[in-house]
């Protein structure tokens, strides 16, 4: 890829308008995960769009967001010529539809440009946007739409193709699996970190064999070392991936002293502080800087973030603070456009959980499903049959899920 | 069964001149109409005892906060925040009060400011829907939603670029005759069709542009009128609806559509009576659906009505005779009362270099409000000359 000029000025990051109403983020909960779902009235079964307080078929205030089938007949589309607001200003023509779903409702929604003028069938599904914000998109009626070349709808993924990566841990199986994923997936350029550069783990000399793969000495639990690689690639990363993680099988009676628990926190919450601190402003910055901008910070947190799993009880501590720094995070990174996402799996098929029995998540198919995430735009990623399941659970009842775990 | 609208008049038509850009504030401008409302009416302050308000940027101050501003006293008080709607709708109200004695003489004002920035933050807060579902995909503003039902139109009907364009020249020729329109210069059809795209279909000359000003009417009883000496045009029948066939798609129809055989009814005449027409034209697409629906011609017959008639005031169809919003400029909610106020200029003979010859009967229409995908408001007055 061609050098940037360093007398140009960088493109500062603008956001598409992100004011929505409390009752409208019932979209941007479920596009968070990749789902597309409407209000639905539990009296009358009517869906509605825009959402409302009440349904407006039969007044009933019962109503719930589910999944919807997204076929649709598209009735009129446009091209915008002129905008009010800086972000699209910056991105004409820009191509909207209006469009009648199959369940109802009649929506405005961006348009994948394979999509044909009125009238034709589309698929219309939810997308967050670069404000974090869910918005509708009408998609060609077919399987694997490619979302990545679209110069409009890769405004709302975040698309390893032509970007530059840092995964923070390449020794762990999980960390190459992604490695692998991101180099499949098209990444340009991928540094690859290993906390101990005078030791050749298991698997080293594959990833060096990669033509993307840059392996820099990288300890989180250093801040020196954290600092020296942001000042050197920091102003370059697009995509962070922080995988690094310390995993000990411990509750709180099965061990002495605090020193496994603190080394989990050094490595699982001080670490992603660390990386936040030196390689946030960075990224924060370049949110905006051309086709291959800083798009995405991924976490690897764990499905006992959400309730603690007692046979791994200081594990799931430090991961439920990782988790709560990381919406600190998010919150910071939203003005520049860089999506935190954030990635809740369930037992990885890896040593530390040598004594659970399965089903667990195989190391390759963690990779694909967080590639998946960044091409589809999803921000809190649940994979695999056991995430899917605890979350559902916790979503119900999240005390009966802390009794379940402790069982 | 609907109670007539006997006795009751319309009377003052005035118009402060608009501007592109004002430092003033909405009160300015409604203000100065009520004012001249008073030098044209020659009535004192004391005399107005009712009141309506229509203005998007008056907030955060309504009807109510504004007697306060200009020293007024009514008996009787209406905030119509209806947009496009606005005329049409405080005219039915104030002619009921009238006719109930709740009020003896209404001053229906309308006005918005327009600073340089102000249309834009309008926009992005216009309503829920809009914030929530409309300006997050492109912040394009009514400009996008038209250009959907535009195209919707176009390909359904088969309406042209050039039908639309054939109004907006008309009504420019229109306007080169009001001293208050702010497009002075002529437009050809050939300029109309080369303009700049802003929202395909929608093209330069099909969007209205945002100004500042006010207008205003007086709505008394016909005595009242008589005895100051007030030239008027009298209401003969009007309709209101609001958010009409929601069930459809798209919109192609308004409420207009439901009501219009109790609006010739109500005024005992019907569509060949009419001498000229002030349709709502935020868009030309709109100006069709009315002629449609109010009964005009028939529904999708409008490209080809459209082709068959002349618009300009001494054409066979007057329509717009001010030059409609396209060409005088849309100044906020006054864009709502513009048909009304040009409708009693022509019924007084006022209109002054644009006079439609022997003006009987006017139809004024007005439609507002894009909530979401369409206009939610729709009304109709049929007006005559009082002697």
């Amino acid at each position: 890829m061609k050098k940037k000029n360093p007398i140009l000025r960088t493109r500062l990051p603008t956001l598409p308008p992100a004011a929505r109403s409390r009752v409208a983020l019932g979209l941007t909960a479920a596009a968070a995960l990749g789902r597309f779902e409407l209000q639905q009235c539990g009296d009358c079964g009517t869906v509605q769009y825009p959402p409302r307080e009440a349904c407006q078929n039969c007044l009933s205030t019962k109503i719930f967001w589910k999944p919807q089938p997204g076929e649709a007949e598209l009735l009129a589309s446009t091209v915008l010529h002129h905008s009010n607001d800086l972000f699209f200003r910056e991105r004409l023509p820009w191509r909207l539809g209006l469009a009648r779903l199959a369940c109802g409702p009649t929506v405005v929604a961006h348009l994948h440009a394979g999509v044909q003028n009125a009238p034709a069938r589309i698929r219309v599904t939810a997308r967050l946007d670069r404000a974090g914000q869910a918005v509708l998109v009408g998609l060609p009626d077919k399987e694997n739409v490619n979302m990545a070349e679209d110069r409009q709808l890769r405004e709302f993924s975040c698309d390893p193709k032509h970007r530059k990566v840092l995964v923070t841990d390449g020794k762990s199986s999980l960390g190459q699996a992604l490695v692998k994923a991101l180099a499949a997936a098209g990444a340009d350029l991928i540094w690859v970190g290993h906390a101990e550069p005078w030791k050749r783990f298991p698997g080293f000399d594959e990833l060096q064999k990669l033509p993307q793969v840059t392996l820099v000495p990288l300890d989180v639990t250093d801040s020196r070392n954290v600092r020296e690689l942001a000042a050197e690639v920091g102003a370059k990363v697009d995509i962070l991936v922080s995988n690094a993680e310390i995993h000990r099988t411990h509750g709180i009676a099965s061990r002495q002293g605090v020193e496994t628990a603190r080394a989990e926190m050094d490595v699982n919450y001080f670490g992603l502080l660390r990386l936040a601190q030196e390689f946030g402003p960075a990224m924060r910055a370049r949110g905006a800087d051309g086709l291959a901008s800083a798009v995405a910070w991924v976490n690897l947190l764990s499905i006992y973030a959400l309730a603690n799993f007692p046979p791994h009880g200081t594990f799931s501590a430090s991961k439920a603070a990782a988790q709560s720094l990381a919406q600190c995070l998010r919150a910071e990174m939203r003005p520049a456009g860089v999506r935190v996402v954030n990635v809740f799996p369930g037992p990885i098929d890896d040593e530390w959980n040598q004594l659970l029995a399965p089903p667990k998540l195989a190391p390759a198919a963690l990779a694909s499903a967080i590639v998946s995430a960044l091409r589809e735009g999803v921000e809190d990623l649940y994979p695999g049959d056991v995430a899917q399941e605890w979350l559902e659970r916790w979503r119900d009842n999240p005390k009966a899920l802390e009794r379940e775990l402790s069982s | 069964m609907r109670q007539p609208y006997d006795g009751v008049v319309l009377a003052a038509p005035v118009t402060v001149p608009y501007v592109r850009y004002s430092i003033r504030s909405a009160h300015w401008w409604l203000a100065t109409a009520f004012s001249s409302l008073l030098e044209r009416s020659r009535l004192k302050k004391e005399q107005i005892d009712g009141l309506t308000v229509s203005s998007f940027t008056l907030a955060p101050d309504t009807a109510i906060g504004f007697t306060q501003h200009i020293g007024l006293s009514p008996r009787w008080l209406d905030h119509v925040p209806l947009g496009g709607a606005s005329g049409v709708v405080a005219l039915r109200r104030a002619a009921r009060a009238v006719q109930a004695g709740d009020a003896e003489v209404v001053a229906c004002l309308a006005g918005d400011t327009n600073h340089v920035d102000s249309f834009r933050l309008t926009l992005a807060n216009f309503s829920q829907f809009a914030r929530d579902a409309v300006y997050p995909y492109g912040a394009g503003g009514p400009n996008a939603s038209f250009a959907f039902l535009t195209a919707h139109y176009m390909q359904r009907y088969g309406a042209k670029r050039e039908d639309f364009g054939r109004l907006c020249v008309a009504q420019r020729s229109n306007a080169l005759r009001n001293a208050h329109a702010l497009f002075k210069r002529e437009l050809s059809l050939e300029e109309y069709l080369r303009a700049r795209p802003i929202a395909e279909p929608l093209h330069l000359f099909d969007c209205v542009m945002p100004c500042a000003g006010a207008e205003a009417f007086l709505v008394t009883s016909e005595d009242r009128a008589r005895s100051v000496k007030l030239p008027f045009a009298r209401l003969l029948g009007t309709i209101e609806r609001h958010n009409a066939f929601s069930a459809d798609p798209v919109q192609l129809r308004a409420g207009w559509a439901l009501d219009r055989d109790e609006l010739y009814a109500q005024a005992g005449c019907s569509p060949r009576d009419i001498d000229f027409v002030q349709a709502y034209d935020d868009y030309p697409v709109i100006t069709l659906l009315q002629l449609e629906d109010l009964g005009f011609c028939g529904k999708g017959e409008g490209p080809s009505f459209v082709r068959e008639h002349r618009f300009t005031w001494d054409g066979d169809f007057p329509l717009n005779t001010s030059g409609g919003q396209l060409s005088a400029g849309q100044a906020g909610a006054a864009g709502g009362f513009l048909g009304m106020v040009e409708a009693i200029r022509q019924l007084t003979a006022e209109a002054s270099g644009r006079q439609v010859p022997d003006a009987k009967i006017g139809l004024v229409s007005g439609f507002g409000m894009i909530n979401y995908d369409r206009g939610l408001g729709s009304g109709a007055a049929i007006l005559a000359a009082g002697q």
